[in-house]
């Protein structure tokens, strides 16, 4: 099981820097599904069956086919304008960024507590119950944030049809 | 300990099986389809012509594969394979008869569902990748429909979930020993049915490779045995389809006398002719019509199915359920 692991985390590590460095965003973009796929089988190795489901049902399947119908549009002049894009000076902040996770990291391994507890319930049913029991706030505040953006959206698919007419 | 060689016996069974009833479900459709228009269809290479679709292969992988120049290659070929391997993946988690699946995973429904999403890139990524405006056309709609009926395929289950307390396929078919879940859960099974021929993109929603509008929409640009993937996945997808909608609202294997295999595949022969016979006498609906229908009466409908199953299995259970809360 332990190879299944590594080598789940191995795509998902490669699929990511890929989407960081491919010029082409729509190919940028099938590496993102990739390293979600993979994501979803590391979820599933450590026992959350449900996350595994929910990761590919939900992001990889509603939220990225949403990305890549904007990107897709985009046209073939995209590849050079990422190419402008991509200067060497662009890769700065986010290295310091992720030299500080990979410092936090070292430490984390050299200190040696490094067993990975998994979640003591990860069914459907106990995750049900922690939403809608002591995190029912969250739940409330996730749909109040939703009920905009689809009014939103209501709105303004109303004004083009009007326009259109 | 896993037993591997049982295992490995099913993945071939199930495997050969699928592949094979979806070159002959061509054959069938084509046959059914002429029946029903007063024709014969194909009848001429075995009896009935049911080797028709052995030839159909032959031709198909002689044929030149031709990849257009202007297409995004890498992409272009990859393709047709995600739609076959997805629906192909889809049937690990089918229950034919007790103890007769690859993985009878706790979250069975679910996995159906992430399967059939990922199965949506193949529509949209093939129609991008050709580079053609009319398959270009036909991926911009594959992506509206696609969504949209997703949505209500995941909401229209939940009612049959809730009954069975389980998102295991083998635990949804067990519940139903004594009553078939498309008595309670009606509206859910219309719901998903629809949904699931949406989904299929077959008739009358085929909108993203409508031949009167859009060449052949998606694979417009696709040839050879490319083309022969995309076909033969969508009569997969049909196969799935059936299979579900046996498995979820019809029973599953229950039944009486037959054994239990036998009366799986006869209710999804039942639902495979039901399906190319809606190809047969239903006209395809307009783009408009297909999402105002979808959003305006599929989805309060599942909503509505979904809130008044709860209900009921709230009130069933009582309250004692509810004290499991912290």
């Amino acid at each position: 099981m332990e190879v299944l692991f590594y080598i789940a985390a191995a795509v998902t590590f490669l699929a990511t820097l890929r989407v960081i460095t491919h010029l082409h965003p729509v190919h940028a973009l099938l590496y993102l599904v990739v390293a979600l796929i993979a994501l979803a089988l590391i979820f599933y190795l450590l026992g959350a069956q449900f996350a595994a489901a929910l990761e590919i049902i939900i992001y990889g399947g509603a939220i990225m086919v949403l990305f890549i119908f904007v990107v897709m549009l985009l046209g073939p002049l995209a590849v050079e304008q990422e190419r402008a894009w991509l200067t060497p000076t662009a890769w700065v902040g986010p290295s310091i960024l992720a030299l500080i996770l990979l410092g936090e990291v070292g430490y984390l391994i050299a200190v040696g507590d490094h067993t990975v507890s998994v979640v003591a319930e990860t069914r459907q049913k106990g995750i049900s119950i922690a939403l809608y029991g002591p995190y029912i706030i969250g739940v409330e505040l996730a749909s109040m944030l939703l009920l905009p953006g689809l009014i939103g959206a209501y709105h303004l698919g109303r004004r083009l049809s009007r326009e259109g007419r | 300990m896993i037993d591997w060689s049982h295992t490995a016996l099913t993945i071939a069974v199930i495997l050969g099986s699928c592949l094979t009833l979806a070159g002959m479900m061509i054959w069938l459709e084509r046959r059914l389809l002429g029946v029903w228009q007063e024709r014969y269809g194909p009848n001429r290479l075995g009896p009935g012509g049911c080797l028709q679709s052995l030839a159909d292969m032959i031709k198909i992988f002689t044929k030149e594969d031709w990849i257009p120049p202007f297409a995004d290659k890498a992409v272009f070929v990859i393709t047709p394979a995600i739609v076959v391997i997805t629906a192909l993946m889809s049937f690990a988690v089918v229950p034919v008869a007790p103890d007769f699946v690859v993985a009878d995973l706790n979250v069975g429904v679910l996995f159906f569902l992430a399967m059939s999403s990922l199965a949506a890139y193949s529509v949209i990524i093939g129609g991008w990748a050709s580079n053609n405006k009319f398959a270009f056309l036909g991926s911009l709609r594959a992506i509206a429909q696609l969504l949209s009926y997703e949505v209500f395929m995941g909401l229209s289950l939940m009612g049959t979930v809730l009954l069975a307390g389980s998102f295991n396929l083998s635990d949804i078919v067990e519940a139903q020993r004594h009553q078939w879940f498309v008595i309670p859960q009606f509206f859910g099974f219309l719901c998903f049915f629809m949904a699931g021929l949406a989904e299929a993109h077959r008739t009358p929603f085929d909108m993203p490779e409508a031949e009167a509008e859009l060449v052949a929409g998606y694979h417009s640009e696709y040839s050879g045995m490319k083309f022969g993937m995309f076909f033969v996945g969508e009569y997969l997808s049909i196969l799935l389809l059936s299979a579900m909608t046996v498995i979820l609202f019809f029973g599953g294997w229950h039944g009486p006398w037959l054994p239990p295999a036998v009366w799986f595949g006869l209710k999804m022969f039942g639902f495979i002719v039901l399906i190319i016979l809606i190809r047969a006498t239903w006209p395809r609906f307009r783009f408009d019509q297909l999402l105002t229908f979808g959003w305006k009466v599929v989805m309060p409908l599942a909503l509505i199915n979904l809130l008044l199953t709860g209900g009921v299995v709230l009130w069933k259970t009582g309250a004692s359920e509810l004290s499991m809360l912290p």
